[in-house]
């Protein structure tokens, strides 16, 4: 840099010998400092290789080594969360190569289930560089290949789960199972890489049987309809006419008391006037006899009165029960 | 003179430095280096990594990928041995073992995944022609379902059974192509499945059978639900029977019961004695005659009676 300020004046001025080596030198240590020196970013780890042999690996800070390309750095974002989607893109994704292109969707999702049905599958993984080393000498296209597992994989264990699992009641299995696997894969390859998570995107039927999978939805719900309608029904009746029985139950306790009491009282009268009646029988007897003719003679309007003797004329007497016959049995009764 | 002899310096440095980068070369952590002479490979496969030297111009540097590389096959359409048509993609992981000898048979990588894909492309079909669909799709043979308990009944979700399984499946082409690539300095970790999907030919005949497998569900969710709502009808109906059933036997207990009482009440007072018996049933008898007389009645009386007897006296004794 030195030199380049001083350049324009090279050709004006006569230099003193030794100026132009010296500004060689400036500038050689000048680069030699420049290479020498570099950072890491606090996200990651600097890998250095020294003509292509492995020598070190690095904190994040300020950090020194041998210039003119004799050593490289390469600098492996080991605290990032990465992550690989499949069968969708997310706008704006911070990572390149996070997503593969459009017209691959389809391929990427479709998948056969274990009772030979389709579902369409979308899937994120999230992962990290565990360990730099493995992960820059041991597979080449490591992103390719974790992409390529991750697809076997997740094939692998929807291939072991029917299309109702695989769409409803199995996802958190589903993501399970296939972090496990996709993990024992890359352990396998030794690609450095630590899976932390696999989540289900959308999961769905193809386009085509989309609508007879809604049926199903709109037939469970009619059941369930049907179902709340007998019961309401059920609810209506049963109970109403738990009480109802309840209702005519205390009734008839009340009928019994009723009858006790009433049992009760009537001999309680009965006992006394007994005791009465046993000191003088024949007149307690005829007393009572003739209060009861007392009081029930009166009501009678049609009296007739006859001789024993003539006890027969009885059929003649045209009896009426209206109020005609009263003149009569007064005639009769005068006779 | 001064000038010639910095022309001539400069000159022998450059010559030098021509010479050095012919001689010096790197060998990366990613790779092994052959040196050839002339074409011919000479001395030791070189391993490690580092700066290493050779005869500047007459050595050449050959290297050789060391770690594990990607054989990504094309998709091809293959039929089954239930003679469905799925189009199979596949890939595999592989390394270079033997470097001498892939560098012989081969020379570069575009030749030998050129013989991967032969090679393993024929294997796949080898495999998938022998085996039915459903045993490339699964895996484990005693893995049973979970299934929706509102789908319990409905006998279609089940995994069909295999023998083999996916994984055996990929060993067996693995095992079969490893044979034909260790000629050639290869070593095949792994080749799996990575998409099976049904041929396009294929596609709708499936999709009718999964519409008409979801059709049945459908149905039979009808027909469970109007087959619990009579249940539930039934047991309304059943319920109702009993509630009153119960209550009229409860009721009829209780009546009996009280009349019984009342009965044994009367019955141990009427009875106590014969002059109670006989002034119960002189009362009971007026008793009904005042129930049974009432304004309408017509009361015919001969002298001979209890009551007219006196009045007949009476007038026979003026």
């Amino acid at each position: 840099m030195a030199t380049e300020r001083r350049s324009p004046d090279l050709g004006k001025l006569p230099l003193p010998h030794g100026v132009v080596p010296l500004g060689f030198a400036v500038a050689a240590i000048a680069w030699s400092v420049y290479s020498a020196v570099f950072t890491v970013p606090a996200e990651s780890v600097g890998v250095i290789q020294r003509f292509g042999d492995y020598v070190a690996e690095v904190d994040p800070g300020l950090h020194f080594k041998f210039p003119f390309g004799i050593d490289r750095v390469t600098l492996v974002p080991v605290k990032r969360q990465l992550k690989e989607e499949f069968g969708f893109s997310t706008p704006g994704a911070t990572f390149r190569d996070q997503s593969a292109p459009p017209s691959q969707w389809a391929l990427e999702t479709t998948m056969v289930t274990g009772d030979l049905n389709t579902a369409l599958v979308e899937w994120i993984i999230q992962f990290r560089i565990e360990k730099p080393f493995d992960f820059l000498f041991n597979v080449r296209d490591p992103g390719d290949t974790l992409r390529d597992v991750s697809e076997s994989v997740m094939r692998e264990v929807i291939g072991d789960r029917t299309v109702d699992e695989v769409l409803t009641i199995g996802r958190q299995d589903i993501e399970a199972t296939a972090q496990v696997k996709l993990q024992e894969v890359v352990n396998k390859y030794a690609m450095g890489l630590r899976i932390d998570q696999i989540q289900l995107k959308n999961v769905n039927p193809p386009e085509p049987v989309q609508a007879s999978f809604d049926r199903v939805n709109e037939a469970q719900q009619e059941r369930e309809r049907m179902i709340n309608v007998a019961r309401g029904e059920y609810n209506k009746a049963v109970p109403r006419a738990r009480g109802e029985a309840d209702q005519r139950v205390q009734a008839a306790e009340g009928y019994a008391i009723q009858r006790v009491n009433e049992a009760e009282g009537d001999v309680r009268r009965f006992d006394a006037l007994l005791l009465e009646y046993l000191k003088a029988p024949d007149v307690t007897k005829r007393r009572i006899y003739l209060e009861t003719l007392d009081d029930v003679l009166p009501r009678i309007k049609s009296k007739v009165i006859v001789d024993e003797s003539a006890a027969s004329v009885l059929p003649l007497l045209q009896l009426q029960t209206s109020g005609a016959p009263t003149k009569r049995s007064e005639l009769e009764a005068a006779q | 003179m001064r000038n010639m002899a910095t022309a001539i310096g400069v000159i022998v440095l450059v010559a030098l430095g021509i010479v050095a980068s012919e001689a010096l070369y790197t060998v990366d952590e990613t790779e092994r280096v052959i040196i050839t002479q002339f074409g011919k490979p000479i001395g030791n496969v070189i391993d490690e990594a580092g700066l290493k030297i050779k005869i500047p111009l007459i050595n050449e540097v050959n290297r050789i990928e060391k770690r594990i590389l990607v054989w990504d096959g094309s998709a091809n359409d293959m039929p089954t041995k239930d003679k469905l048509y799925i189009t199979v993609d596949t890939f595999g992981r592989w390394r270079i073992k033997d470097p001498l000898q892939y560098f012989l048979r081969l020379r570069d990588e575009r030749s030998a995944q050129s013989r991967l894909e032969d090679i393993l492309g024929s294997e796949t079909r080898n495999a998938v022609a022998k085996h039915e669909l459903i045993e490339i799709i699964r895996t484990s043979k005693d893995r049973s379902p979970e299934v929706d308990p509102m789908l319990a009944d409905v006998d279609i979700t089940t995994l069909l059974p295999i023998t083999k399984g996916r994984k055996r499946i990929e060993a067996d082409i693995l095992d079969a192509a490893s044979g034909k690539l260790a000629e050639f300095g290869i070593e095949l970790l792994d080749i799996r499945f990575k998409r099976i999907n049904y041929n396009e030919s294929v596609r709708q005949k499936i999709y009718a059978r999964m519409i008409s497998e979801r059709d049945q569900i459908a149905e039979r969710f009808r027909s469970e639900g109007a087959g619990e709502a009579a249940r539930i009808n039934g047991n309304k109906e059943r319920d109702l029977q009993e509630i009153t059933s119960k209550a009229y036997r409860q009721i009829q207990t209780i009546r009996g019961d009280a009349d019984a009482k009342a009965t044994d009440i009367y019955a141990r007072s009427y009875d106590q004695s014969r002059e109670a018996a006989e002034l119960y049933e002189f009362l009971k008898t007026l008793e009904t005659y005042q129930a049974v007389i009432d304004s309408n009645t017509i009361l015919v009386l001969t002298t001979d009676s209890d009551l007219m007897s006196l009045f007949k006296h009476i007038k026979l004794q003026r």
